[in-house]
């Protein structure tokens, strides 16, 4: 079979529009980002001389900073997540049977409003004389500090904004292990703590390590926590990011810091998803 | 009987879920190498006792006593016993070894004995060598059931519980398991106490059978008892097609069948009995030529007839009754479907039985 038709096989021929779609508007632009990470610095054209010195730059500058911050902020979610999310999908798993991941749907209605929307929210409940702090005010009469644009409360809009993420992927794992494997390890001796490492873990993994990767890959990029809530004490890379394309008109050091965190990103989820080998554990089903 | 010591007792046991009795005050005394066998209908209570003595489920009231020690609320993991669920429950993230192992891993035993001991089970068990390292979902049918098994012996448990483990098995491997099981009983020496809907799975394997219904044990005895002396209708009907007759007595030693406004000799009947059923198995009954050739006789019409492999199957209808008639291949009825028959059997070939 000549190339030529190997590519009009009908299986290629039907293929061809979401092909095309995705070359257009999911490889164009990522090709484009990293060709502009390596033109000169503070220009628009692609066409100009090739270079590292926009990664130079960076590696000189203070930026690990902000990419420290971005991913220790990230981690720190999905350690909490992970902590929140497991004892929440085995209640719901117990109580709602198969009906769990449903419920866990209820979950992502937040999801509906803005995410600005709810951050500002927050900052309504914890703000001075807002709802919580006026609240206490004017009951007991107490007024503890404001805990607004601080580390804690970005850390914990974080948690909030992508519990759904989570969870759900978190209860599908859960709801995936038999009743009866547990029976049968509690029936062979195994305590509880036991039965938990041995195999309510084990066979729930796949579940909560796509959730993992799906919150650290979003904690990664998120930007309006540490905005909002934070109050700009923390800053985090999409911001360095934000600004060189905006204020700075520097969209070749935007594109070189938008590359790197793709690097540090996928080679992290390259290296979980090898440990874990997904599809084994999900093929075996 | 034998006469070993018990060595599981069931005193007045009861399990109440809610306003449903799903065990209403069970009595046994299981003995020590006994391969029991505990059948009903589905929603007779038959999992929820096993639950119960296994330690999943704990009781309402009553007792159960393990060698004479009360063990009512041991949790599962300390008791010394062990169940073959019916799903298997095999940990699909394991190898056929690490199933086998897990309770030995769990009590901390070093990892070369417990090799030892998995590939001493295998062995018996004949299962390949070379299976110890292999993915458990990647075994057929027959060998994760014998991987469910050695991984229950492993425990070493005092006694084995089976919860249906060779329902969802096709006709020909279960008849191969069920002759397995019961000579892996033999070379064990262990109490062996099994579940299922099935009488004929019993029947093959069973020292003793224990008949539930409705969450009470309605007749114990070995195969042979219920078999030809069942002593209810549920219990003869149990164990498959069989031709039930309401009758009364009458008071001459026979008993009489209002519906067909005759009366029929029948075997002694238990003390106090007043109306009941006459039970006459399919086989026990013949095609006859005349009226003195069998003590009861009735005239019916063949309706219609079925192969079973080595046995032939008719169906006579003696006005609104059907009744079933078995013959082997070799002695085939030569009549035809509508031709008129007469159909016998001697009083020492039927049972009577209360409801």
């Amino acid at each position: 079979m000549s190339v030529l038709a190997q590519i009009f096989r009908p299986g290629m021929r039907h293929a061809l529009p979401i092909l095309v779609f995705l070359l257009g508007g999911f490889a164009a632009p990522l090709l484009a980002v990293i060709a502009f990470s390596f033109v000169p610095s503070r220009t628009f054209s692609l066409w100009s001389d090739w270079s590292f010195d926009n990664y130079v730059e960076i590696f000189n500058s203070s930026s690990y900073i902000t990419f420290v911050w971005s991913l220790g902020l990230a981690a720190a979610t999905v350690a909490i997540l992970a902590v929140i999310c497991y004892p929440v999908a085995f209640g719901l798993t117990r109580v709602f049977g198969r009906y769990a991941t449903l419920i866990t749907l209820l979950f992502t209605l937040p999801l509906f409003v803005s995410e600005n929307v709810r951050l500002y929210g927050w900052i309504l409940i914890f703000i001075k004389n807002g709802v919580l702090l006026g609240t206490l005010k004017s009951l007991f009469g107490w007024e503890p500090e404001s805990i607004v644009f601080t580390h804690g409360l970005t850390l914990m809009g974080m948690v909030y904004v992508y519990l759904p993420f989570m969870l759900f992927p978190t209860t599908l794992g859960v709801s995936m292990v038999p009743q009866q494997t547990r029976d049968a390890a509690f029936d062979l001796g195994a305590s509880r703590w036991q039965v938990f490492r041995e195999i309510d873990l084990p066979l729930a993994m796949p579940g909560i390590v796509i959730g993992f990767l799906l919150t650290f890959v979003l904690a990664v990029g998120a930007i309006a926590e540490a905005k909002v809530l934070g109050g700009q004490q923390i800053i985090p890379i999409t911001h360095d990011i934000e600004i060189a394309f905006t204020y700075a008109q520097n969209w070749p050091l935007g594109a070189a810091l938008s590359v790197l965190l793709m690097l540090v990103v996928g080679t992290l989820v390259l290296i979980v998803l090898r440990r874990f080998d997904l599809d084994a554990i999900l093929g075996r089903r | 009987m034998t006469g070993r010591p018990p060595i599981l007792q069931l005193r007045n046991l009861t399990k109440v879920f809610g306003t449903f009795t799903a065990v209403n005050d069970v009595n046994l005394d299981i003995e020590e190498g006994e391969f029991f066998t505990i059948v009903g209908p589905s929603g007779s209570g038959k999992t929820t006792l096993l639950r119960m003595l296994t330690g999943m489920e704990f009781a309402t009231s009553g007792d159960i006593l393990l060698r004479g020690t009360r063990i009512n609320d041991l949790p599962a993991n300390k008791r010394p016993t062990c169940m073959v669920f019916q799903s298997l429950a095999l940990f699909p993230h394991r190898t056929v070894g690490q199933n086998i192992e897990f309770s030995l891993k769990i009590k901390g035993i070093d990892p070369a004995t417990r090799k030892r001991r998995a590939l001493e089970l295998m062995r018996q068990l004949r299962l390949p060598e070379d299976y110890y390292g292999k993915n458990v979902t990647k075994c057929s049918g027959g060998e994760r059931q014998r991987v469910a098994l050695a991984r229950a012996l492993a425990y070493e448990p005092d006694i084995l519980f089976f919860d249906e483990p060779l329902s969802a098995i096709d006709y020909k491997l279960r008849k191969t398991l069920e002759k397995e099981l019961k000579d892996i009983h033999r070379e064990t020496g262990k109490t062996f106490i099994y579940i299922t809907h099935s009488l004929e799975e019993a029947m093959v394997m069973s020292d003793r059978i224990g008949v539930m219904r409705a969450g009470r044990l309605v007749q114990v005895g070995s195969p042979q008892e219920i078999y030809s002396a069942p002593q209810t209708k549920f219990v003869s009907e149990f164990i498959g097609d069989v031709n039930v007759i309401a009758v009364t007595a009458n008071g001459a030693g026979g008993v009489h069948a209002a519906e067909f406004g005759v009366s029929f000799k029948a075997p002694p009947a238990p003390a106090g009995f007043s109306a009941g059923h006459l039970v006459v198995r399919p086989e026990s009954l013949r095609f006859v030529a005349g009226r003195s050739e069998a003590e009861n006789v009735l005239e019916g019409r063949v309706y219609n007839e079925y192969a079973l492999g080595s046995r032939i199957q008719y169906q006579v209808r003696v006005g609104e009754h059907v009744f079933i008639v078995e013959k082997l291949r070799q002695q085939a009825f030569g009549g035809h479907r509508d031709d008129a028959v007469l159909i016998g059997w001697d009083a020492s070939d039927s049972i009577l039985v209360t409801d």
